[in-house]
């Protein structure tokens, strides 16, 4: 379990005074998929760096497994360091070595024997798929397999947290999704409590249980990533988890529902039965609904028919099914 | 003519020439080595920045850097005396050539390891390496190629001091040079000379780029 006790750090050179984090306050329990979102800037690097104190937070407490990192020495601290490991957006690999001394390196770090550290990350290639490339150097690799030896490494020393620095902006749609679904499968199978920064929602949305929004320095909103995701209540988490609305002209004019699916339903059948009971065709303008864990969540634009009865029918449908709407809020902000 | 006594000394003269070089370039590193490596931790993004130590060293690099090889072979004389017995001969020029290559050598690898990405490093210290883990394990190995046409310029650089010490009676072909070429005007001898230093500087230009190039391995 990771506690950052009202965490800050300021960057002052004597000219300018950078306050990066300010009084940040989170738990991360074992287990978790703890995300952390927010523009650039907002001070996320900082804020996972001062996790394992690379950078020495200004004031506050992180606590570790019970120990405050800030009060033991260095090399204990140093000691604790292979016990959370980090990935990064451009993967830091060691370009003179092999993929395979890649991933010895942090067994080297902490003194294990030379032999068992081979055995060791050949275990951990074969995890991230990639037994075949032992031999090869980081600069004959994708950037996604490259992420892949970034990732064996940071697991070579059984870390208990991992911590990832936008460990996928770097790479495409595709290999990002694949990434991510090894660290879920990571965290499942070995149980390593992961922390993600990020900017973008999807990350989020497709590992993480948990979520925290970070806005110019401080920590704006935080709990379980379905409820923050449904009803996102700062600014910022709005801006960045509901879709920007590029259709408002369309839908001038037009009787419109937003309707907002928080995981209890699934958006389809409820659509087909609503016709189907009201008696009537409703017309998906727009939606945006997302499978977080195997639920439905997100919301849909529908327009719905001009008479008085038809809508009434509809709203008293929708109230018995829970699904709250709201009349034409076209303005997501 | 080239007679045989001429061909004779030409190859005591090289032999010396080498020597000379391969032990001062040797030492100059042993020196120079730590002294880049202090250079560029204690640097204000270095893994230990220590501005205090950073600077003096600065200074004292700078100073035996900025004096001319000559004037510093010759100011240095009583030390060399003292270190090594005597003024004359390959070996007292070693002692000059070490004192006025080790700055030099030392800004040339502070140069290679600061090009090193400090991401890499970053990396290594969330894995909880020490200072000295990640000079050994990752500046000195990520910086190695570098290092190396470092070292083919660092030693092409001694060579060519150690040509200029033969007219303060420092030996080898320096030395042939100054007696020959410039107070017998021997245009010949001058000019076998000059050809055997050209050949010697093209040698360990392409020793070093072919061996940085060969170990590079982001180069493939
Ligand atoms: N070493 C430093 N010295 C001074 N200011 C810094 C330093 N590192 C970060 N900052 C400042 O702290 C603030 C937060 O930076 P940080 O890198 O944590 O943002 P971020 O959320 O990670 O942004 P991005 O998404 O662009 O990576 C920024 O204003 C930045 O300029
Ligand atoms: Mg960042």
């Amino acid at each position: 379990m990771i506690e950052l006790k009202h965490l800050s750090k300021v960057y002052d050179n004597g000219k300018t005074r950078v306050e990066a984090i300010r009084d940040i306050n989170l738990t991360i329990e074992d287990g978790d998929i703890f995300g952390i979102i927010g523009l650039s800037g907002a001070g996320k690097s900082t804020l996972i760096r001062c996790i394992n104190f690379l950078e020495k937070p200004t004031e506050g407490q992180v606590i570790f497994d019970g120990v405050d990192l800030g009060a033991i020495s260095h090399k204990e601290l140093l000691k604790k360091r292979q016990d959370m490991s980090m990935i990064f957006q451009s993967f830091n690999l060691l370009s003179q070595r092999t993929v395979i001394d890649n991933v010895c390196f942090p067994l080297e770090i902490a003194g294990t024997g030379k032999k068992e550290a081979r055995k060791r990350a050949t275990e951990l290639l074969e995890v991230v798929g990639l037994s075949d490339k032992q031999k090869s150097y980081p600069v004959q690799l994708s950037g996604g397999q490259q992420q892949r030896v970034a990732i064996a490494r940071a697991l070579a020393t059984n870390p208990k947290v991992l911590l990832c620095d936008e460990a996928t902006s770097a790479l495409d749609p595709n290999t990002t999704s694949s990434i991510l679904n090894l660290l879920k499968e990571i965290n499942r199978t070995m149980g390593v409590t992961i922390i993600v920064i990020t900017h973008e929602m999807r990350v989020i949305e497709q590992i993480c249980n948990k979520v925290a929004v970070i806005d110019s320095s401080r920590i704006v909103e935080e709990g379980p990533v379905k409820e923050v995701f449904t009803a996102p209540k700062s600014q910022i988490a709005k801006q960045l988890i509901l879709p920007k609305n590029d259709f408002v002209q369309e839908v001038e004019g037009l009787n419109c529902l937003r309707l907002v699916f928080d995981g209890t339903s699934a958006f389809e059948p409820v659509i087909s039965s609503l016709s189907r009971e009201c008696d009537t065709d409703v017309n998906i303008i727009w939606a945006n609904t997302k499978s977080i864990e195997g639920r439905t969540y997100g919301q849909m634009i529908i327009q719905i028919p001009e008479e008085k009865e038809k809508e009434t029918a509809i709203k008293a449908y929708l109230d018995s099914k829970k699904i709250t709407y709201k009349e034409e809020g076209i303005n997501v902000e | 003519m080239l007679n045989s006594a001429m061909v004779g000394l030409l190859g005591v003269s090289l032999w010396e020439t080498i020597y000379m070089v391969i032990i001062s370039t040797l030492l100059a590193y042993a020196f120079g080595l730590p002294i880049g490596v202090i250079l560029n931790i204690t640097a204000k993004d270095g893994i230990c920045p220590n501005k205090p130590v950073n600077s003096v060293l600065g200074v004292i690099v700078n100073v035996f850097r900025s004096v001319p090889f000559l004037i510093l072979l010759i100011w240095m004389l009583p030390f060399t005396k003292m270190v090594v017995g005597t003024m004359v001969g390959p070996t007292s020029v070693i002692v000059p050539l070490v004192v006025s290559a080790a700055p030099f050598v030392g800004r040339m690898v502070e140069s290679s390891l600061n090009e090193i990405d400090g991401g890499v490093i970053e990396a290594a210290q969330s894995m909880g390496s020490s200072s000295w883990q990640i000079i050994y394990k990752v500046l000195i190995p990520e910086a190695k190629p570098s290092l190396i046409i470092g070292a083919a310029i660092s030693i092409t650089t001694i060579l060519g001091y150690s040509a200029m010490a033969g007219i303060v009676g420092g030996g080898g072909l320096g030395a042939v040079a100054t007696n020959y070429g410039l107070y017998r005007y021997n245009n010949e001898v001058m000019l076998i000379t000059i050809v055997i230093i050209v050949v010697i500087v093209q040698i360990f230009q392409e020793i070093g780029m072919m061996a940085a190039k060969k170990l590079d391995k982001r180069l493939k």
